[in-house]
C-alpha cells in the first residue's frame, strides 16, 4: 500500500524443479520463516523486487511529509501544532529506516532519491490528493495512517530481515500517528455543527484514496503470486482492504458521521463488511502523474533536495578538512 | 552522487543497564553529526541513555557461508548447559 502495483522482477513463480540448488535452499528458508539477511545469498529479482518495494516505501514516507507540514502552522492550537510536528518527524525517521533497509540490499540511498526525482520510482498514490483543511489532517492520519499500519502489521512477517526489522519499528511509533488523528477528528465530530460538516467532508474525501492505498484488486493484480511465493508480501491486497475496512466502519460510526460510501454494509454470511470499489481508473491515473497534486509533490521534494545541496557539501567539507588536520597532526 | 555522506551504525544503551545494541543506520559526515542525528532519530521516546556510532566501514563480519563451520560445533555440546546434569532433589536448589 505504502507500496502499490510492485513489478516483481522475475517470468513467474518457478516449481522446485525448476529451481537450482541454491535456488531450492533459498527457498526452504522462506517457507521456513527463516529470515534473508543482508549478506545471505538471493535471487537477484529477489534482491530487485525489495528494492522497489523498499525504495517505494521510503519514497511514501518522506513524500507523506507534505500534505502535512503544509499544516504545521496553521494547526489550531501549540498542543496540535507540537504533536503534528512531532508525527511529521517520525515520517522522516520512517524513510530513514526504509532507505537504510534498501541500502543493505546493495543501492544507495541517493540512487533511490534520484530514480524518485527523474519520475522513475514511484509513492503512493494516496500523497497526490490534496489537505485542505484541518479535518483533513486529521482524516489522514486516522485514515492514511490506519491503513498503513494494516499493511505494515503484515510486513513485519515479511521474508528480509532489514525490512522486518524496519517495519516492527514503524508499527510501534504509527499507533500514535493513527490515534492522534482519530483524536483530532474526534473533536470535530463531537463540535460545532461547521466542524462536523467538515469532519464529515474529510472522510467522505478521502475514504477512497485511502481504500486505493491497498492497491489493484487480487485479480488485476499481476505481479503478486512470485511476491507472495517469496513473502515479500505476506497478505494479499483485498485481504488487507476487507481487513481496513471491518476495522474502520465501526470507527465512523462512532464519530455519529454518514458513511462515505453507500454500498457499505454488514455480510452476514461473509462475516465482514461489504463495499464498493474505488474508481480504478482515477486510481491508475494518479499513479501515472495525473493526480491533483502530483507535479507539486515532486517539484517540492525536487527543491527540498537542491536547496539542501550546500548544506550536505558543506558538512562533508568540513568533516573532510577536520580529519585531514587531525592525520597531520598525528 | 560521489558526494554521499558515510554510513554509521548506531549502538543504544536502553534505560536498565543493558549493553548498547544495535538499532540501525544513517549517514552523516562525521562521528558528531552521526551522534547527534541518532539521537534524533533513535531516542525521540525515551529509548536510551547512551549512543555509540561506528562507521560502518569499520566493522567485520563473519561470512554467512561460515555458519556451518564456525557454530554447528557448539550444538553437539550439551554438556556444557547446567541442565545437562540431573542433580538428585535431596541435595537442593544448584
Amino acid at each position: 500500500m505504502y507500496a502499490q502495483m510492485i513489478k516483481t522482477a522475475s517470468k513467474g513463480v518457478k516449481t522446485r524443479e525448476e529451481m537450482t540448488d541454491q535456488e531450492r535452499e533459498f527457498q526452504d528458508k522462506i517457507d521456513n520463516d527463516i529470515k534473508i539477511e543482508p549478506r545471505d545469498w538471493m535471487p537477484d529479482d529477489y534482491r530487485r523486487t525489495l528494492i522497489r518495494q523498499i525504495g517505494q516505501h521510503a519514497h511514501s514516507e518522506v513524500v507523506g511529509q507534505l500534505p502535512e507540514g503544509n499544516w504545521i502552522t496553521r494547526a489550531p492550537t501549540l498542543e496540535r501544532k507540537a504533536i503534528l510536528l512531532a508525527k511529521v518527524q517520525d515520517e522522516a525517521g520512517h524513510g530513514l529506516y526504509l532507505y537504510s533497509a534498501a541500502e543493505t540490499l546493495g543501492e544507495t540511498r541517493d540512487e533511490l532519491v534520484k530514480l524518485l526525482h527523474e519520475g522513475r520510482m514511484k509513492y503512493s498514490s494516496i500523497f497526490n490528493y490534496p489537505t485542505l483543511n484541518w479535518a483533513d489532517i486529521g482524516a489522514v492520519g486516522w485514515l492514511v495512517d490506519g491503513a498503513a499500519i494494516v499493511n505494515q502489521v503484515a510486513l513485519q512477517r515479511t521474508s528480509y530481515g532489514p525490512y522486518s526489522r524496519a517495519m516492527i519499528r514503524i508499527c510501534k511509533e504509527e499507533s500514535f500517528h493513527a490515534r492522534q488523528g482519530y483524536h483530532a477528528i474526534m473533536k470535530m465530530a463531537f463540535g460545532t455543527l461547521e466542524q462536523k460538516k467538515m469532519a464529515q467532508d474529510a472522510v467522505n474525501r478521502l475514504w477512497f484514496p485511502a481504500i486505493m492505498m491497498f492497491g489493484p484488486t487480487d485479480a488485476a493484480s499481476t505481479n503478486s503470486d512470485q511476491s507472495m511465493a517469496w513473502k515479500i508480501k505476506v497478505k494479499s491486497n483485498d485481504e488487507l482492504r476487507q481487513q481496513f475496512v471491518d476495522q474502520t466502519v465501526p470507527q465512523i460510526e462512532y464519530l455519529g458521521l454518514d458513511l462515505p460510501d453507500p454500498g457499505i454494509k454488514w455480510n452476514e454470511e461473509r462475516g465482514h463488511y461489504d463495499f464498493s470499489d474505488p474508481d480504478w481508473t482515477e486510481f491508475f491515473n494518479v499513479i501515472k502523474g495525473n493526480g491533483p497534486c502530483n507535479v507539486d509533490r515532486l517539484s517540492d521534494r525536487k527543491k527540498a533536495w537542491d536547496d539542501g545541496q550546500w548544506v550536505r557539501d558543506g558538512l562533508l567539507a568540513h568533516a573532510q578538512k577536520k580529519s585531514a588536520a587531525k592525520l597531520a597532526a598525528e | 552522487m560521489k558526494n554521499e555522506w558515510p554510513l554509521w551504525e548506531i549502538f543504544i544503551r536502553g534505560q536498565h543497564g543493558m549493553s548498547h545494541r544495535h538499532v540501525g543506520s544513517l549517514h552523516a559526515p562525521d562521528a558528531e553529526m552521526a551522534i547527534k542525528n541518532a539521537r534524533d532519530v533513535y531516542t525521540r521516546r525515551n529509548e536510551g541513555v547512551s549512543i555509540w556510532v561506528v562507521e560502518a566501514r569499520h566493522i567485520a563480519a563473519t561470512a554467512p557461508g561460515d555458519k556451518g563451520p564456525l557454530f554447528e560445533p557448539s550444538e553437539s555440546k550439551v554438556y556444557r548447559h547446567p541442565t545437562f546434569f540431573d542433580i538428585p532433589e535431596e541435595v537442593g536448589h544448584m
